[in-house]
């Protein structure tokens, strides 16, 4: 996994995390880092794209709500986030996370402290979601129609 | 890298207010009072009227000078604007260094039919001195103004006396030096 895959992937689980327990993990961290916002959390709406199927045509579900935000900490890494929603606290912890993930001192620590606890928190939600909705699906099969 | 304006939603509208001012009223020196440390070598005024007027539909050339790689770091981070390296196809030219640069004609000058589709030059100077030097006269120009300008290259106001003889064709250029702004728009007659 090079190093934008595994950025792109503590960069999804932030934004995915529920506020409360990035907050929650946020205080484990070591006091607020220095930092300087480059792009103060901020709300404004994207445009979500589909395709029905692989063959499908490209069409406009909808918009969603997204707030972004940017800092620099004092070594010069920079960090981004983009998360649902207009929690503008959600996008700043996310972003200071982004930028401390990048100082490989720092990583390791973090990923056990913060990513991974989150992680799987989610997992264990989509698990929960698949589990109580796997009782009502329905199997369907084509009735083969004997010659005569 | 460094932060953009304070409050891109005010300062932005502020400044635009400024533009506004300064193009309806060619030659006149007005202030901008948006607080920002661009990188150099951005002036205040210069790095300003970049952040309130690019974004993503408008494809920028940037001259020598200006093509650092902290400007154009910077730049994209806040603007998201394309670049492009044909001063012809550009939607705004930045010029950081005034005595270097391209004629104005080098630029999109627009259709007859679409004359707005042509470009605005935001050209950096040494210094804007008003009450001074050539005349200018034409409309948003009560009687006449005068305004010098300080760094351009010999040819300069030849080129901006082209560039208004093509009308409806032609840029206009928005000039910046430290915290001011002053406009030269295609309207406007260059004299002595």
């Amino acid at each position: 996994m090079g190093p934008t895959d595994a950025r792109r992937r503590w960069m999804s689980v932030l934004a995915q995390a529920s506020p409360a327990e990035l907050e929650a993990r946020w205080h484990d961290v070591e006091a607020s880092p220095p930092h300087r916002v480059l792009r103060a959390p901020e709300t404004g709406l994207v445009m979500v794209r589909a395709r029905a199927g692989g063959t499908g045509m490209r069409f406009n579900v909808g918009e969603v709500t997204v707030t972004r935000c940017a800092v620099e900490l004092e070594g010069g890494a920079v960090g981004v986030a983009y998360i649902r929603g207009r929690d503008r606290r959600h996008a700043e912890l996310a972003a200071l996370l982004d930028a401390l993930l990048q100082d490989a001192a720092r990583r390791d620590a973090l990923e056990r402290t913060v990513v991974a606890p989150l992680a799987a928190a989610q997992t264990a939600r989509r698990r929960a979601a698949a589990e109580r909705v796997a009782p009502s699906r329905v199997e369907f099969f084509t009735m083969v129609r004997g010659d005569d | 890298m460094r932060p953009g304006l304070a409050d891109p939603t005010l300062d932005s509208q502020r400044v635009f207010r400024s533009v506004l001012e300064a193009t309806s009223r060619p030659g006149r020196l007005v202030n901008l009072a948006a607080a920002i440390e661009p990188p150099p070598p951005l002036h205040p005024a210069t790095a300003a009227v970049c952040l309130t007027l690019l974004d993503f539909d408008t494809p920028l050339w940037l001259d020598g000078e200006a093509a650092r790689p902290e400007v154009v770091e910077w730049l994209r981070f806040h603007c998201g604007m394309p670049l492009t390296a044909e001063p012809a196809a550009a939607g705004f030219a930045l010029i950081a260094d005034s005595r270097t640069m391209p004629a104005l004609g080098a630029f999109n000058d627009g259709t007859a039919e679409h004359p707005e589709r042509s470009a605005t030059v935001i050209l950096q100077v040494g210094a804007l001195i008003g009450g001074t030097g050539r005349r200018l006269t034409g409309p948003g120009i009560a009687d006449h103004a005068r305004l010098d300008v300080a760094g351009v290259p010999d040819g300069f106001w030849s080129w901006a006396a082209d560039n208004h003889a093509r009308f409806p064709r032609g840029v206009d250029v928005l000039l910046s030096a430290g915290r001011v702004i002053a406009a030269l728009p295609r309207t406007t007659r260059v004299g002595d």
